[in-house]
């Protein structure tokens, strides 16, 4: 075997690994052009009671999280236990969008996983997703007091992002 | 019932392909004759299995089951039949469906056509190929399987994608994946001449001809997918350097290289391991392309939305399927004696160098379709990439091949005189160089790019025009000349005709942007438009605005256009539907735009172009494949194997 014969296989290994890293890479994670913008004012109906809705205009005045997710969004699975993990800090409501999903799946996931969501609200036709720009789930919006969205999570929430990024701003912006 | 048929056969097509990839590979490596007896009806069974697969969920389309989740998703009861029936590649399960017919398809014609072939080649070839459809097979079955029921029906489907509701989905992806997996034939042949440990003349001979047919396919597929973009797209644009066309023109590029390099190793045995890795990377190239195109890590909306499982698999098979070739190149090629010696100075040379040449080409395609992918990896961020890098990057390239192009196909094999290459050419260079520098005065303004990409392609038509001059007043006989030996000038001159289409359009095209109310004129490239009307039509499945465009020239009228825009039912998106008017030196193009606000009358956003040449980018492809066609039906393919295989060595010399 000649050393030279080698070649196209390393190299096409090398093109392997990159590949396998761009799997994990989301090529339309781009920055929001709706930051720093006011937030889309939605009324929604409760994911685990249709006949009751929730406004967005009652979290005026808050800083809050929305958070987009589906129960057939295996990402949404992973993010899931961060967000668990955040709720039962109490340091920021979590207000969930069930996107493009059915609702008997999307309670069904709760019931299973945990729900670490202060409302869930539903969205099968991803009207309000539309309006927030979501093009994937998971995302999450960070929105102020004033209801500006102030930071856009892509993908799921890291750990990294959520100490590093997430409860800095909101920390800043509860004040 | 009958996607249940069309699932059961699938699953059966997987233990059909598998007892065929290892019975016929490993039968041929012990030399066991019974096993390899089995290579040619499992193909024959495969391809039925995989053609009942697809008759199945044609008729779940063309009966409209909507509990089949993707007829649910990509047909709807309005749509026109003859798009029901196409919808069924409309999709992404439906593509892969469509792949493996095609590759079973190969399948079935190596079966048939291989009785000249030893028996332990075509167990082989098959079994390899066999090994290729159960990557397929499992990928549909586990991740992507086209006949998945929905436990509520739906009333209605969600509608085939409006975007592709044009006669062009009707034969754009099935060329297309013939040519893709065409690619399998060859790779196929050489993974089985690595297994054989003989890489001979004979092997090229036998490969020779389905590299060639896979080619052909590729080339009309891709032009007919660039023409289908012309004028859906309503902007004009005939190639944007998409990371999808990429993915096809990718083995395009390294297929051409093959062809190529197959004719050397043919005739005078040489390149071998050069041909060898050509085929393995043609046909590594359509896997990546699927990859790119399938998995979503480039174009689709979101990796993690679709199913990350298809990425993964594909990447998989991928692994198995090009890293498993390329060890066995490893372990294989040193064996392989290279055949006999040539000059620097030789037809040898020459195709060397185009090769090269058209093989750098296809990595700097690839570099620049991977490159957002491979600094996003490394942590570099987002970027893209676009025409600019691939048109300044490939036009450098390709113009040395052009221009060797025609010396390779004069040169002699062996060895032969730059004094005497220099006194045929010169005449033919001289006139060439002049008629280039003169022709962009015709068409209006100089520019030095014009003048080399128009004086390269008179030099490969008068070229090829004097060699086959010479060839009719030189030989005897002049009629028993091979019909390869025409089918590569017509091929030569096609690339000639695409080249001229090319730098025309992008020398000369004019196009303007305009408001217009009715009554209004717009002019470009000498021809006046002038918007008379927009009324409403009905379609089967959309409401259209049509324009009625008339068109003059010198105050002269000539025809009405009628752009269309679509709004169809299923879909917020509105289609573009150009109006062109094609003659043999320019098209007049003109599509409808949004209707504007504002202003008194109602007033649209209307685009005309005016496009010298055009229709020669699509000419030019056609004669390439016309070429390929003509190449690939030679009589020596057909021959007997025992008297041409002795034959070719000594033979070379002379041809």
């Amino acid at each position: 075997m000649k050393a030279k014969a080698l070649i196209p296989l390393g190299l096409f290994l090398l093109l392997v690994v990159f590949l396998a890293v761009g799997l994990t890479r989301d090529p339309h994670e781009l920055p929001s052009a709706l930051l720093d913008k006011p937030a889309s004012l939605f009324t929604a109906p409760l994911l685990d009671a249709p006949e009751k809705s929730f406004s967005s205009k009652s979290m005026l005045g808050k800083v809050w999280i929305l958070n987009t997710w589906a129960s057939w969004c295996v990402t949404c699975r992973q993010e899931h236990p961060i967000l668990l993990e955040l709720s039962k800090s109490k340091a920021v409501p979590i207000i969930g969008l069930d996107w493009r999903d059915k609702d008997v799946d999307g309670l069904k996931w709760l019931a299973r996983f945990g729900n670490p969501y202060d409302v869930v609200v539903s969205d099968n036709s991803a009207r309000i997703g539309i309006d927030f720009g979501v093009t994937a789930a998971p995302e999450s919006f960070v929105i102020d007091k004033t209801g500006v969205i102030r930071y856009k999570q892509n993908g799921m929430i890291t750990e990294e992002a959520l100490r590093d990024k997430i409860l800095p701003l909101i920390r800043e912006l509860q004040k | 019932m009958i996607p249940e048929i069309g699932h059961f056969s699938l699953i059966l097509a997987l233990f059909v392909a598998f007892a065929l990839g290892t019975l016929s590979v490993v039968g041929g490596q012990q030399g066991r004759a019974d096993w390899m007896a089995l290579a040619r009806p499992g193909a024959q069974v495969l391809w039925v299995l995989s053609g009942i697969a697809f008759l199945s969920l044609t008729y779940a389309f063309y009966t409209n089951d909507f509990s089949v989740l993707y007829v649910a998703q990509h047909s709807n009861s309005l749509l026109p039949d003859i798009y029901r029936i196409a919808a069924v590649w409309g999709g992404h399960e439906g593509s892969l469906l469509l792949w493996l017919l095609m590759l079973t398809s190969w399948m079935m014609a190596v079966s048939i056509f291989s009785r000249q072939l030893p028996d332990v080649m075509v167990s082989r070839v098959l079994g390899v190929l066999g090994l290729v459809a159960v990557g397929f097979l499992l990928f549909m079955l586990i991740t992507s399987n086209p006949f998945l029921r929905l436990a509520e029906i739906p009333e209605n489907g969600k509608d085939l994608n409006p975007m592709l509701q044009d006669p062009g989905l009707v034969f754009h992806p099935p060329m297309l994946y013939m040519g893709y997996v065409g690619m399998a034939v060859p790779f196929a042949f050489s993974i089985a001449a690595l297994l054989n440990g003989r890489l001979d003349a004979a092997w090229a001979r036998w490969s020779r001809p389905w590299a060639t047919a896979a080619w052909i396919c590729l080339t009309i597929g891709i032009a007919m997918g660039s023409e289908w973009a012309y004028y859906v797209l309503g902007w004009g644009g005939w190639w944007f350097w998409d990371p999808v066309e990429n993915a096809s023109f990718l083995p395009w590029l390294v297929g051409t290289a093959l062809i190529h390099s197959l004719a050397v190793t043919e005739k005078r045995g040489l390149f071998r391991n050069w041909t060898i890795m050509l085929a393995i990377v043609a046909f590594s190239l359509s896997l990546l392309g699927t990859f790119l195109v399938r998995s979503g890590v480039l174009t689709s909306v979101h990796a993690f939305a679709t199913d990350p499982k298809r990425g993964v698999f594909i990447l998989l098979f991928l692994f198995c399927v090009v890293g498993g070739s390329l060890a066995l190149f490893a372990l294989r090629a040193g064996k392989v004696q290279s055949g006999g010696s040539f000059a620097l100075v030789s037809r040898e040379s020459f195709l060397l160098l185009n090769n090269v040449l058209l093989t750098t080409a296809a990595a700097a395609v690839l570099l620049g379709t991977l490159y957002p992918l491979i600094v996003d990896a490394v942590g570099g961020g987002k970027l893209s990439v676009g025409p600019p890098y691939f048109n300044a990057v490939f036009t450098p390239i390709m113009m040395p091949a052009l221009f060797f192009m025609v010396i390779g196909s004069y040169a002699r094999w062996k060895t032969d005189s730059v004094a005497e290459m220099v006194q045929k050419l010169r005449p033919v260079a001289i006139i060439s160089v002049l008629a280039g520098c003169l022709a962009p005065l015709l068409a209006g303004e100089w520019s030095w790019l014009v003048s080399l990409s128009l004086s390269l392609a008179f030099w490969i038509v008068l070229g090829t025009a004097q060699q086959v001059y010479r060839q009719i007043k030189n030989t005897a006989n002049w009629k028993s000349t091979p019909i390869s030996f025409w089918g590569m000038h017509v091929a030569h001159i096609g690339v000639a005709v695409f080249v001229i289409g090319v730098t025309m359009v992008k020398g000369y095209e004019t196009e303007r942007d305009v408001r217009m109310v009715l009554g209004d004129t717009v002019s470009v490239g000498g021809y006046t438009f002038r918007l008379t009307g927009i009324r409403k039509e009905p379609g089967p499945n959309y409401s259209a605005d049509v324009g009625d465009v008339e068109l003059s020239r010198d105050g002269k009228v000539l025809r009405t256009l009628h752009p269309e825009k679509r709004a169809y039912f299923s879909s917020s998106m509105p289609m573009t539907q150009a109006a062109i008017d094609t003659s043999l030196v320019r098209d007049v193009y003109v599509s409808l735009g949004e209707p504007l606000e504002g202003g008194t009358q109602p007033a649209w956003a209307m685009r005309v172009y005016h496009k010298p040449f055009v229709s020669w980018i699509w000419a030019g492809c056609l004669m390439m494949a016309l070429g390929g066609l003509m190449a690939a039906l030679d009589r020596r393919y057909r021959r007997k194997v025992a008297a041409s295989a002795a034959k070719v060595l000594d033979k070379g010399v002379a041809a």
